[in-house]
């Protein structure tokens, strides 16, 4: 294990690429192949569920070190982490373990999802002894299933592709679907002579940049095509030997999830792949990503959520036909291709083609993202005719151009530590809005501050704290904050009646006292505004 | 305050406009040297020594802090408080060792004051520091390691290796290293990076700086380099990513959580109260082992790692500027123990 521990450690310490792929490359070439098996499944987010629950972790490395529970989350709060905490508490070994990396994971980690508390317990105590350093964090990081670490796919991909001799290509596809880490998946990833078997595999998905200058900047907007950028979720639809397969952007497989789909998709013909975004919908119109959040998590869809929420593939790319991969022609070709596809589905399937917008002018585009709440979107996409479909985020061909989020000025009331490298830091902030003269909490945010910013933050609550509750402080209300969110709703969950979709900090408002902040009613006038579809930003600014 | 007894000259134990300063001979070259214009309102006694003030006997002891730092002893009727100010176990050849002195109260920092904060041996850390150095000096790229430039940098220098390459100096931190030397503290040659012109031994060179200078045009003169800092706060790994240098060495000059609790079994004290740091936990820890444990709060919520304590950026500033802090000596401010609880 501390092979991987000191890979992981030279990966941290930098943020240059090239040292981090030199440093996976080296890896990739040294390591045993069942080793760097797990290590690309870690690396690449295929993290085990947690194998223990938190509470008994937590019990246990308390119990071990000697220390009282009480202690044991006052260190928790200050290094914001658990896997580092529980490593951090036990004394450091002269010398680590040096069994591989493979068989830390196959004999003693995932063995402990099958295993009763206390011999868990057992085990955990031997490995936390055992090991020491980074490969004790490690061990605990996969262990609670938070490992993470500063790594794309696409790194990993590179450096991959570097070791084999493979294109990059070649290497992504492979990374596709659904495999199981071993030394002889490894050495077949690797291999030149490998053939491509496993036909569920979807394509790596091409992602689209954020735009950031105006429009007009791409140049003739003959050469390209506008369409909605709908918010749900995005999907390849394979349809193989009479299978379907239907996988998430996250490389999910979704079986069973979508049965309305899978069942359509039958009418498919072999050698299918299609790109699109699976929405909840009702007569012919998306509903918002709050009604197909229903859905999502649910492992078995019963009859009456069934019927409650409807979904629908709506289809933005056609990536093969016929079995041939289609992904090098253009992307007018690939659309023609999905529309005739869609086309001979059989009346009231749920699919259909992501309508194209009919725009003649980049003032027209700029007018249609102003409407995109209007037609449940998120904003629109500017796709390049002529565009392939590539591997991964690139720039240039491909832009999600976002609706401008909406805003309200709130006052900071409540504030508690963060995590990771925002530890011991006062960054987890609840903000309120006025109800007559009353301050009511509405939503949380946790980004958007810089550090400078979070220092003087976390400054401020230190020095204005007016109760304590746990690790949660109670502070003058008196920093007012300018939250950017992207939709809003009624909920009966929250005290306010209102929840907010992605809340962040867009900036603070030294210039403001609290007394200028918004008001509940402000807020339910741009609930009401997003309701009926009327304009975007109610705060006007 | 007409008079102030000062365990240490950091910024956050020692402030301008007493009248009268007392400290340990060790540590009056360096309080000199940050009081400027109040130099000369500054006396000093040996360890050891004692000075009846008001009908209380007072003494100095090493804290081990950094050189000259020291425990306050101040006997009264039979009743013996002492005040730690900063202090660690570990072994330091910049300064004398810790030692424990028995008392009835006890008043202790609690800056690393959780069992998350447990050093590394010191051995190791300085092994990893030459390590580094020497593998950046392979690669043909300067290495910068930021301390405090009072106690932490010369702590740095006398464990550098200087057969691998020149060491450096920000002119904070070579003002502190030449007032340690003139008390006869043995160190690694330096060179004030000002003062002399780049040569292409410096691609080789290690720069030891105070953290304020991190990210400054002046560490970009060194050109292609890389950053570390030596703080006990490197321990936590969120501590080390905020601060976004290259490596983070575990290296403090204060006590680590088996260190505090050793060290406050050893005053043999029944009294104890926690200053600047995790009080809370310190003092309910204590307090569940039958000790009677109270907080003193001070204006200081302990020293933070990216508040630097006693830095002074700008490297031109002459040795006789003003210093940073301007703050009040905390945690004894006067004569008697009841006055250097009513500072907070």
């Amino acid at each position: 294990m501390n092979r991987f521990a000191a890979l992981y450690d030279t990966i941290d310490a930098t943020t240059a690429t090239g040292a981090k792929v030199e440093a996976l490359v080296a890896y990739f070439r040294d390591a045993p192949p069942a080793d760097a098996a797990w290590a690309i499944a870690f690396l690449t987010g295929r993290r085990p569920k947690r194998l223990v629950r938190a509470p008994d972790l937590r019990t246990w490395a308390a119990e071990v070190n000697g220390i009282p529970d009480w202690l044991f989350e006052e260190c928790y709060a200050q290094a914001g982490d658990l896997a580092e905490t529980i490593s951090l508490l036990l004394p450091e070994r002269e010398q680590d373990d040096d069994a591989p990396f493979a068989w830390w994971v196959e004999e003693r980690l995932l063995p402990l999802a099958r295993m009763a508390p206390d011999v868990q317990r057992e085990s955990l105590v031997d490995a936390w002894t055992r090991l020491t350093g980074t490969s004790r964090f490690l061990f605990n990081k996969l262990l609670t299933g938070s490992f993470r670490v500063g790594v794309s796919d696409g790194l990993v991909v590179r450096a991959l592709a570097e070791t084999s001799g493979l294109p990059a290509e070649t290497i992504a596809h492979r990374l596709m679907g659904q495999w199981e880490p071993s030394a002889d998946w490894f050495t077949g990833l690797v291999g030149t002579d490998t053939m491509d078997a496993d036909w569920s595999r979807p394509y790596p998905f091409y992602l689209a940049y954020p735009l950031e200058q105006p429009p007009d900047s791409l140049g003739d907007l003959a050469e390209w095509q506008a369409e909605w950028k709908w918010d749900g979720i995005r999907a390849q639809l394979v349809r193989r030997r009479g299978r379907t397969f239907l996988w998430s952007r996250g490389e999910e497989l979704l079986a069973g999830r979508f049965p309305e789909i899978e069942t359509a998709a039958e009418w498919l013909p072999d050698g299918t792949v299609l790109d699109g975004e699976l929405l909840a919908w009702r007569d012919g119109a998306p509903l918002p990503f709050s009604e197909l959040q229903r859905r999502i998590g649910r492992k078995t869809v019963g009859k009456k959520l069934l019927a409650d929420v409807p979904c629908h593939l709506l289809v933005y790319d056609c990536l093969e036909a016929d079995g041939e991969d289609l992904r090098e022609r253009p992307m007018t070709e690939r659309r023609a291709r999905a529309e005739a596809i869609v086309a001979r589905m059989p009346a009231g399937a749920p699919f259909s083609t992501s309508p194209l917008l009919d725009v003649a002018s980049w003032e027209d585009v700029t007018r249609a993202r102003e409407g995109a709440r209007d037609a449940v979107a998120e904003g629109l996409m500017l796709k390049r005719r002529g565009s392939p479909y590539g591997v991964g985020r690139r720039t240039g061909d491909w832009w999600k151009w976002k609706v401008k989020p909406l805003s309200v000025d709130a006052v900071l009331v409540y504030a508690q530590s963060g995590s990771g490298r925002r530890a011991g830091l006062y960054t987890d902030y609840t903000f309120a809005v006025w109800d007559d003269d009353k301050l009511v909490p509405f939503a949380k945010a946790y980004s958007g501050l810089t550090d400078a910013e979070i220092r003087k933050v976390d400054a401020f609550v230190r020095r204005n704290t007016l109760e304590k509750f746990g690790p949660v402080r109670t502070v003058k209300p008196e920093l007012v904050f300018e939250l950017a969110f992207e939709g809003i709703q009624e909920s009966t969950r929250h005290k306010s009646g209102i929840a907010v979709r992605f809340p962040r900090i867009a900036r603070m408002r030294p210039d403001k006292p609290a007394s200028e902040a918004d008001s509940l009613a402000t807020v339910r006038a741009m609930l009401n505004a997003a309701r009926h579809g009327v304009g975007a930003n109610v705060d006007g600014d | 305050m007409p008079r102030a007894l000062v365990t240490h000259a950091h910024g956050d134990h020692l402030t301008w406009g007493c009248d009268a300063y007392l400290v340990t001979d060790d540590g009056l070259g360096i309080t000199r040297e940050r009081l400027g214009q109040y130099a000369s309102r500054v006396s000093s006694m040996a360890y050891g020594a004692t000075r009846d003030i008001n009908g209380v006997r007072v003494s100095f002891h090493p804290a081990g802090h950094i050189l000259g730092s020291a425990q306050i002893r101040l006997e009264h009727r039979g009743e013996v408080w002492v005040v730690s100010g900063d202090y660690k176990i570990d072994p330091d050849p910049t300064c004398a060792p810790w030692e424990p002195v028995r008392c009835h109260t006890f008043i202790t920092e609690s800056t690393f004051g959780l069992p998350i904060y447990r050093w590394p041996s010191q051995a190791r850390v300085f092994a990893d520091i030459n390590a580094w150095w020497q593998g950046n000096a392979d690669d043909g790229r300067a290495s910068i390691i930021y301390g405090y430039a009072l106690g932490k940098a010369q702590r740095l220098i006398a464990g550098l290796d200087p057969a691998i390459g020149p060491i450096l100096t920000h002119g904070a931190v070579e003002r502190m290293t030449e007032r340690y030397r003139e008390s006869g503290i043995a160190l690694p040659p330096t060179t004030y990076a000002l003062r002399e012109s780049k040569t292409p031994e410096w691609a080789r060179a290690i720069i030891v700086a105070p953290p304020s200078a991190d990210g400054s045009t002046w560490a970009r003169r060194f050109g292609p380099y890389a950053a570390a800092f030596a703080s006990g706060w490197m321990r936590v790994r969120g501590a080390r990513r905020r601060r976004g240098v290259d490596r983070g060495f575990t290296l403090s000059d204060h006590v680590d959580w088996p260190q505090l609790l050793t060290a406050i079994e050893a005053t043999g004290a029944s009294s104890v109260w926690v200053t600047h740091g995790f009080t809370g936990p310190v003092v309910r820890w204590l307090t569940e082992r039958g000790l009677d444990a109270r907080v003193i709060a001070t204006r200081y919520e302990g020293e933070r790692d990216d508040s630097a304590v006693d830095d002074t950026a700008v490297d031109e500033t002459p040795a006789d500027a003003a210093p940073v802090s301007a703050a009040p000596v905390s945690d004894v401010p006067a004569t008697n123990a009841d006055a250097a609880v009513a500072g907070a």
